[in-house]
């Protein structure tokens, strides 16, 4: 059966990006469809790690870190929105991150790092501080740390929610909002027909002045029908999945984190091997190992589940948020930091797209940055 | 609730759950074991701390979490009785000293 729909917009996929920006649409007072791939789809929004993170973002690119941060911040307001609006309570916790070094090479590499970032900042704060092996036993009280922890970086800005829990919340708002989401409606061709996109799908055709690609790695394909540029490229990450814990983490350390459920999520690994989303026993064993090193206690826990999950990665690491020159009204928001986007996805971004307002500063972010080529 | 086949001549094994024994039968899994003493619950949920009994008695659901010998969060369903076997009840999440 096929069928004809309009909206003030559409939102192709509806994943973490997607799902935040529609609720956002629907929250401004938009008529808004999202047209979601299903279960052959990467579905990044169902494997991530978690993070709500900021102190490794925008590196070479301080607005990007500014960003990051005011999503941090306005995060604080967005679980207990959504919270009230679904009654899901996300898990989202503020209480600042740790990256841990693990050797005297990833010391000097992260303090390099930190370095050019608070020279980035300028007069403006960073916020990030270089912490020895014991001020990180003091921030994580319930679980010993072990020897090979030489020290650590603290934000505190950093955070984590229970990313499937967020998926749920944010579909539940939006269509409780009134959106209308669509599944299994994978988006074939977009044209413009004069007045308004034509979205086609096997189901038939939705139209709409407004179409934002928040589709992840759909987006490439999908982009150049409405002259948007999308240079993204995959990168696997891998997850191990422990038996249920007492609570023994006051906050999450990049690869390592509690969820407010009780498992352990193991990870931050990457590797460029294109989009399968499978597991290899080399990296599961590295994420293992390091995990047991950071906490000894790890050693006797029970792991019950491993994943991969594909990342969309930009050619600088940040997000790109466009606006079509040659069609206006149409629009692209892709970046592998969806978690701790969400919140300033469905605030700024969407009041971007329902108004043309932008936040100062927000051209930074389109995909022509990409387009000045280095000299030979 | 479960009752056991007329002609099942298995030897009897004794078990303990939390301490009291029970009769169970070579080859039973320990989820089997439990579901044919008429436990009425084997753990409680780390979320909200529901009581729950075995499931899918296939490895899959996690939903027959006991400490078996002394180990925590043991998928009952996968592992054989032994005589004199101490089984407990998974009270919510594992409990772990750093």
């Amino acid at each position: 059966m096929t069928r004809a729909e309009t909206a003030d917009a559409i939102v192709v996929g509806g994943g973490i990006f997607g799902s935040a920006i529609a609720y956002g649409l629907v929250r401004a007072g938009l008529d808004v469809v999202v047209l979601d791939e299903g279960d052959t789809a990467l579905r990044a929004a169902r494997g991530n790690f978690g993070l709500v993170w900021v102190q490794s973002k925008g590196q070479g690119m301080r607005p990007y870190h500014e960003w990051s941060r005011e999503s941090a911040r306005l995060w604080n307001e967005f679980a207990p929105e959504l919270e009230d609006a679904t009654g899901i309570g996300v898990g989202h916790q503020n209480a600042g991150g740790l990256q841990f070094l693990l050797s005297e090479d990833e010391l000097a590499k992260r303090r390099a790092d930190m370095a050019q970032m608070q020279q980035e900042a300028g007069p403006d704060s960073y916020d990030v501080e270089l912490i020895s092996r014991d001020d990180a036993q003091k921030m994580l009280p319930d679980v010993r740390i072990g020897d090979s922890v030489l020290g650590a970086s603290f934000c505190p800005h950093d955070g984590h929610v229970n990313p499937l829990l967020l998926l749920r919340a944010l579909h539940t708002a939006f269509t409780t909002s009134g959106g209308r989401y669509r599944s299994g409606r994978r988006v074939e061709t977009i044209r413009h027909d004069g007045h308004a996109f034509v979205a086609e799908t096997a189901d038939g055709p939705v139209t709409a002045p407004k179409i934002v690609l928040g589709a992840g790695h759909g987006a490439p394909r999908l982009g150049p029908m409405v002259g948007l540029d999308v240079p993204i490229r995959p990168q696997r990450g891998q997850v191990l999945i422990t038996e249920r814990l007492q609570p023994l983490f006051r906050m999450p350390v990049s690869h390592v984190r509690q969820t407010n459920e009780g498992t352990l999520q193991l990870g931050n690994s990457t590797e460029d091997i294109g989009f399968d989303d499978g597991t290899s026993v080399d990296v599961t064993r590295t994420i293992a190992r390091r995990a047991v090193l950071s906490f000894p206690i790890l050693r006797d826990v029970r792991l019950v589940r491993t994943w991969g999950c594909i990342r969309v990665l930009t050619p600088d690491g940040a997000a790109i948020y466009d606006e079509s020159q040659s069609h206006p009204g149409a629009y692209v928001a892709t970046s592998h930091s969806g978690i701790t986007l969400a919140a300033i996805n469905a605030r700024y971004v969407a009041h971007w797209i329902a108004t043309g307002e932008k936040q100062p500063g927000f051209d930074r972010f389109s995909a022509r940055r990409f387009d000045v080529q280095a000299a030979a | 609730m479960f009752k056991r086949l007329p002609d099942d001549a298995r030897a009897a094994v004794t078990i303990h759950l939390d301490g009291e024994p029970v009769t169970a039968r070579e080859g039973d899994t320990v989820a089997a074991a439990m579901l044919a003493a008429g436990v009425d619950h084997t753990r409680t949920t780390p979320v909200s701390g529901a009581p729950r009994l075995p499931y899918c008695m296939m490895g899959v659901c996690f939903d027959c979490l006991m400490e078996i010998d002394g180990v925590p969060n043991r998928q009952a369903c996968l592992v054989c009785v032994r005589d004199g076997m101490q089984v407990r009840r998974q009270q919510g999440a594992r409990r772990v000293s750093a």
